[in-house]
């Protein structure tokens, strides 16, 4: 899928090497969403990135996507510095961010037609992810008469249809509801499965996490950095519903929560802090 | 995001009546209003008609792949009973159209009378109120035989081609202008002071000045309703180029946008709901522009059609050009929201719903 003669293709796909990222506040003031991140996702590999809320993990995804730059410390893709956004990578967003203006179709378009794919090979290609995400009978609506769930799935199809070999997700399912979001995740590893792309999934829901990753992290409370590194050996393929259930996924939970639970005390600790 | 340039803070004003200058706040509250009342119609129309599609998508749901999508199988017209409640519901929200339709004529009828009533029996000075008769009179008099200056028609069209080709001018000027600005930080803040500066100036009082430059004819009102139009629109189209969902910017370019497509793709379309915004005031200025620029010196147009009568005591002529002015400006509005409805097919049904 990596196309670039530059890159190495033994490298791994995704590389932080004590990357920090530093933001100046609007009042003036510096806030240090990042510091020091060492992240290393191998080609193919599903990484989950679980932390407490607010602690810097959707920054971490905006570095290695391109759309900001790192203050110290080094971003690769494929073996190379990243210097702008990169044609190989994929990001769903939380909120909404497919064009409300669009139908689903032109939705899907986007993204080839924005790198110069002629219009009829582009919905070609459209409506074949159109079909995949089952949302064939919809191309022709507006993204606000779609479910929430199915403008996720508007979302990836606009996001899989560029063959991104870089996958960046920052907590894609949040906003959706219990079953919906059960549902989107064994969709998310369906599609996923055929593509051999790498992956960053952002979220709080460790068991989200864990369901559905080769590997997870546990960040620090803000400002961000790798505090652990679990192996997730679950076999695939997985359904999400079951593999809940399993014991081994009960006992990979409580091994990480142990980790994550103190970052998410300390988080809340100075919650409690700053309000009083 | 931080309004922390000159252009920004002037931008702020468009909402925020309380530093703007005096022209300004008369056009706030005048926007306000009609913005309102636009919407209030607008509303009823657009759920009514939403609601229609969306007992037809159920119908069809409910007939067809019969998914098990709760809330939607919900309301089956396929049950007797209930069809005959939204019948009934149906009926019910008809009459009630009725009644404010008909206590609307009522409402006219009943003002126009009592003025009626009141200058004829000299309550009220005849000679300078006029009355409903006479301004009819004065209508079909004009329709029929044309005025001083030629036939009236001659005159509204004048003016509405002055407001028209001001308006438009002012509207391209204020869009590429406040897109330009909004999108170019540089250009913001070199310019954003002086546009401030010129907000602030009674742009009205430059009509005279446009006399002076341009003289009696059409120019000079086309440039009096182009500095009306062009502030409106401008700030709407800035503020809407900066308001754009940050997601949306992202997400364009991540799916491999430029900056050149980030523009004409993502910012354009979502500021294009507060540009028409402005639009539909705008044209009432333009046509304000027009009218004085004639009122001030001119050879056609209605806005000479009311100084005319107002220079013979003529009461009932000064009322008949502010009746054809206000139907001319309604058909106008009708037609802008028209293209509007075309236009926003893929915004939500309830305007304001969705921000």
């Amino acid at each position: 899928m990596i196309t670039s003669g530059k890159r190495h293709s033994d490298a791994p796909a995704i590389e932080l090497r004590g990357a920090s990222k530093v933001f100046r506040t609007p009042s003036g003031g510096l806030h240090t969403a990042v510091r020091d991140l060492d992240l290393t996702v191998e080609q193919g590999e599903f990484v989950a990135v679980v932390g407490p809320t607010g602690c810097g993990k959707s920054t971490t995804l905006t570095l290695v996507s391109g759309l900001e730059e790192p203050t110290e410390g080094e971003v690769l893709v494929g073996g190379v510095p990243v210097e702008g956004i990169g044609p190989e990578v994929g990001f769903v967003f939380q909120q909404d961010a497919v064009f409300p203006w669009r139908t689903v179709l032109s939705n899907v378009m986007a993204g080839p037609r924005f790198r110069g794919v002629p219009t009829a090979q582009a919905k070609e290609r459209a409506r074949e992810w159109l079909a995949r995400v089952g949302l064939a009978s919809f191309e022709d609506r507006y993204p606000h008469q779609l479910s929430g769930g199915m403008r996720k799935r508007v979302a990836l199809a606009q996001t899989f249809v560029n063959d991104p070999s870089i996958l960046l997700m920052d907590e894609p399912f949040s906003a959706l509801d219990v079953q919906t979001r059960a549902l989107m995740s064994d969709e998310l590893l369906e599609l996923w499965g055929g593509t051999g792309s790498s992956v960053v999934f952002v979220t709080h829901d460790l068991e989200e996490a864990i369901a559905l990753a080769d590997k997870v992290v546990v960040m620090t409370a803000g400002p961000a950095t790798v505090k652990q590194t679990f192996p997730i050996d679950l076999p695939r393929p997985r359904k999400v519903e079951s593999v809940r259930l399993e014991p081994r996924f009960v006992e990979i939970y409580r091994e990480i929560w142990s980790s994550l639970g103190e970052e998410v005390r300390i988080t809340r600790e100075r919650g409690a802090a700053s309000a009083a | 995001m931080p309004p922390e340039n000159a252009a920004a803070a002037a931008a702020s004003q468009t909402k925020d009546a309380e530093d703007a200058m005096d022209i300004h706040q008369a056009e706030q509250t005048k926007h306000a209003e009609q913005t309102e009342r636009a919407e209030q119609t607008k509303h009823a129309e657009q759920t009514k008609r939403a609601e229609q599609t969306k007992r037809a998508e159920q119908a069809n749901e409910a007939g067809g792949a019969g998914r098990g999508q709760g809330t939607k199988g919900a309301e089956r017209p396929a049950d007797p009973a209930r069809g005959g409640r939204t019948q009934a519901r149906a009926r019910a929200a008809r009459n009630r159209r009725l009644v404010v339709y008909a206590t609307r004529v009522l409402l006219l009828i009943a003002v126009l009378a009592l003025w009626e009533v009141l200058a004829r029996t000299k309550t009220i000075d005849p000679f300078n109120f006029s009355m409903p008769s006479k301004i009819w009179d004065q209508i079909t008099q004009w329709a029929l035989h044309g005025t001083a200056q030629g036939s009236l028609w001659e005159q509204i069209w004048y003016t509405l081609y002055e407001a028209l080709f001001g308006w438009i001018i002012g509207v391209i000027g204020g869009v590429v202008l406040g897109i330009a600005l909004g999108r170019v930080r540089f250009l913001a803040d070199v310019l954003g002071p002086y546009i401030k500066v010129l907000n602030a100036l009674p742009r009205i009082v430059l009509a005279p000045i446009f006399l002076i430059w341009f003289g009696l004819g059409p120019a000079s009102k086309v440039a009096s309703a182009v500095v009306l139009v062009f502030f409106p629109v401008f700030f709407n189209a800035f503020q809407g180029a900066r308001e754009v969902d940050r997601n949306l910017v992202a997400n364009a370019r991540i799916l491999g946008a430029g900056n050149r497509r980030v523009t004409l793709q993502v910012v354009i379309p979502s500021a294009t709901s507060w540009i028409f915004t402005s639009l539909h005031v705008s044209f009432g200025f333009a046509l304000i522009g027009a009218i004085v620029g004639e009122y001030i010196g001119a050879t056609k147009g209605l806005g000479l059609l009311v100084s005319a009568s107002q220079g013979t005591f003529n009461a009932a002529g000064v009322y008949a050009a502010m009746v054809i002015l206000a139907v001319v400006a309604l058909l106008a509005e009708g037609l802008l929201t028209f293209a509007e409805k075309r236009l926003f097919r893929w915004k939500p049904a309830e305007p304001g719903a969705d921000r």
